[in-house]
């Protein structure tokens, strides 16, 4: 994961050199106890306890690039998606839609995948209890706009609660094979479960997510309820991942027994982080619900795992917005290519993942990731 | 006593890793563990941090008994490591490893919410400066040479604090410079640290340390003034098989 093309190695290297030097002069030998009592820099000193001009700040902090250029393409992405609907067809329509939805999977899987270096082939299960608990709560209760989606939330969280516990005692393949496991066994749960999962048939005829009293019956409506709720679900995945904790996490990704030597308590930060994620995926089962307003026991299937888990390697792991376009290009091989190919979408799936990973060892994100730095 | 470690015993099938080991660590003192290979420096290193639990004994920590606690729990109660083969946050610069550190140990509890932390900076600029890497911030650990990774690693464990500082051979694989760089850097420790180190280089053991343990097949040998165990017949024999004090200490 530290693999650093060459080429950029080099360039690093060469603008570092007058840094070395300079860290040579200051590597000489000083009087005893006076180390960090360092030489005044400029007007910077000024006012300061000693020792804390030491270093210009900026060395500290990581500025990768302007903060303009990212916010304003988020921007323009959010202006776009908001203005989908008013020049798409429908059926574009219900696929962009069907996009936002595999995106929010996709991406709260990246928290686990990329930032947490924890590879989950269960995701599913916590979409799918989500996306039911969405569908019961406005068959029984109400569709009444927050609520369903809340309940798949809520659900996710709770699944997630109960078996991310003996998950995340697990490390590497192990991990994945028990994430495998669990999937399968709420897969299986949600088969036989008949009185409230309509077993294989599945749960049909969830009423429309209610706004306001007022059912929301077109595409393009419940188009903007689901980008609404999935841009306030990326929101919260990326503010976590540039928090403390999510800096927390990648630690623990690239090296947990030294996390633990530094004092963190790894295993509850990689538990919270599964929670997290877990209540996101179930969200974005609310969404699901809503969109679909059928829910059958594929969704929580390994097949949606593992193409959830092929969204992010193929958009790059741990960069968030790669997984979403990972997922916009798996929806659209799959919903939009696929039914043009006799059903082989699955096929060319693969095809477009082996030459990601040959092409693009670090997916998407990679490209840019490549130049910015 | 900052460490007390009584009666320890770690057994790996019929290898007696480390048999029977009292070791006491007086407050600020720059305590030596030496020995040949196989001695068992490393285990014992192991069961004072808590990555191994002891078969039998007690480790004690500024007189709280630790034997049953975490590596973590340990950290927190002011122990702090580096380890022989520098371990470090590879996809990640020199800057964000210490900043890692640093907001465990200043600054509160750690939240899932984006902020700025200038005191986490200036700490971590401050660290970097003092092991010598005050230009080296923003680069990646690993286009880091083996010695800068190793002051990385030291600045790690200053990071957090500690009371005891345990470094496992902190100065293998370094160039003279880097070496002397250390060994100022060590000497230069405020007398509230206490420093327990593996070393092979005896030359840096004998400039560091007041207090030298030497360690054979898994027991302690002696322990003594560097003076004490230059003299020492039972120390040169366990490293040379000889009693020869030429061959060894030049």
């Amino acid at each position: 994961m530290d693999g650093q093309p060459a080429g950029d190695a080099e360039e690093r290297s060469a603008a570092t050199d007058a840094e070395r030097r300079s860290m040579a002069r200051e590597a000489e030998p000083r009087p005893r106890g006076q180390e960090t009592a360092q030489r005044p820099v400029g007007p910077e000193a000024e006012g300061r306890p000693v020792g804390r001009e030491a270093q210009p700040r900026s060395v500290a902090r990581t500025a990768r690039h302007g903060p303009l250029l990212p916010a304003g393409l988020a921007a323009a992405v959010v202006a776009g998606l908001a203005a989908a609907p008013l020049f798409l067809a429908p059926f574009a329509t219900t696929t962009l839609t069907r996009i936002l939805v595999f995106a929010l999977l996709a991406v709260s899987l990246d928290l686990l995948v990329g930032v947490s270096g924890l590879p989950s082939l269960g995701h599913a299960a916590y979409f799918g209890a989500g996306a039911y608990a969405a569908g019961w709560i406005s068959i029984h209760t109400t569709s009444a706009v927050p609520l369903p989606l809340l309940a798949g939330a809520a659900t996710g969280a709770l699944a997630a609660a109960a078996t991310g516990w003996v998950a995340v005692r697990a490390h590497g393949v192990y991990f994945l094979m028990l994430t495998l496991a669990l999937g399968e066994l709420l897969h299986q749960l949600a088969q036989t479960w008949d009185s409230v999962t309509g077993g294989a048939n599945g749960m049909a005829a969830i009423p429309s997510a209610e706004l306001g009293g007022e059912p929301l019956r077109l595409a393009g409506y419940v188009y903007w309820y689901v980008l609404a709720a999935a841009l306030l679900g990326f929101l919260t995945l990326w503010l976590v991942a540039r928090s403390p904790y999510g800096a927390a996490l990648r630690g623990i990704r690239d090296n947990e027994p030294r996390m633990r030597a530094l004092g963190y308590p790894t295993r509850i930060y990689k538990y919270a982080a599964f929670v997290l994620a877990g209540a996101v995926a179930g969200a974005a089962g609310g969404l699901l619900a809503a969109q679909e307003r059928l829910v059958t026991p594929a969704d929580l299937g390994f097949t949606t795992a593992a193409l959830a888990l092929l969204a992010v390697v193929i958009g790059g792991a741990g960069s968030l917005w790669g997984a979403a376009l990972g997922a916009a290009l798996v929806i659209l091989v799959r919903d939009v290519i696929g039914p043009d190919l006799d059903g082989h979408g699955t096929l060319l799936l693969g095809v477009v993942f082996i030459a990601v990973v040959y092409l693009l060892p670090r997916g998407a994100a990679g490209l840019v990731r490549r130049r910015g730095r | 006593m900052i460490l007390n470690c009584t009666g320890l015993h770690k057994h790996f099938g019929a290898l007696r890793a480390v048999d029977d080991v009292t070791l006491t660590v007086a407050a600020g003192a720059r305590h030596a563990l030496i020995g040949p290979n196989g001695a068992g420096k490393s285990t014992l290193f192991k069961l004072i941090t808590g990555l191994l639990r002891p078969d039998a004994g007690r480790v004690e920590l500024a007189g709280r008994d630790v034997t049953r606690e975490t590596e973590v729990r340990r950290c927190r109660l002011g122990m702090s490591q580096t380890l022989q083969h520098a371990s470090l946050f590879p996809s990640m610069t020199a800057a964000e490893n210490i900043a890692l550190a640093v907001q465990r140990h200043t600054g509160g509890r750690i939240r899932p919410v984006p902020r700025r932390q200038p005191h986490v900076h200036d700490r971590a600029a401050q660290l970097l400066a003092r092991v010598g890497l005050a230009d080296r911030g923003r680069v990646q650990v690993a286009a880091l040479s083996h010695g800068e990774r190793k002051q990385l690693e030291l600045a790690l464990a200053l990071a957090c604090d500690p009371r005891l500082l345990l470094l496992d051979e902190p100065a293998a694989g370094m160039s003279t410079a880097e070496r002397t760089h250390l060994a100022a850097l060590i000497t230069d420790l405020p007398a509230s640290v206490t420093v327990l180190f593996v070393e092979h280089d005896l030359d840096l053991v004998f400039e560091l340390a007041d207090t030298v343990t030497a360690l054979h097949l898994g027991k302690i040998l002696t322990t003594g003034t560097p003076q004490h165990i230059r003299a020492s017949d039972a120390v040169r024999r366990a490293y040379l098989g000889t009693a020869d004090r030429e061959e060894l200490f030049r």
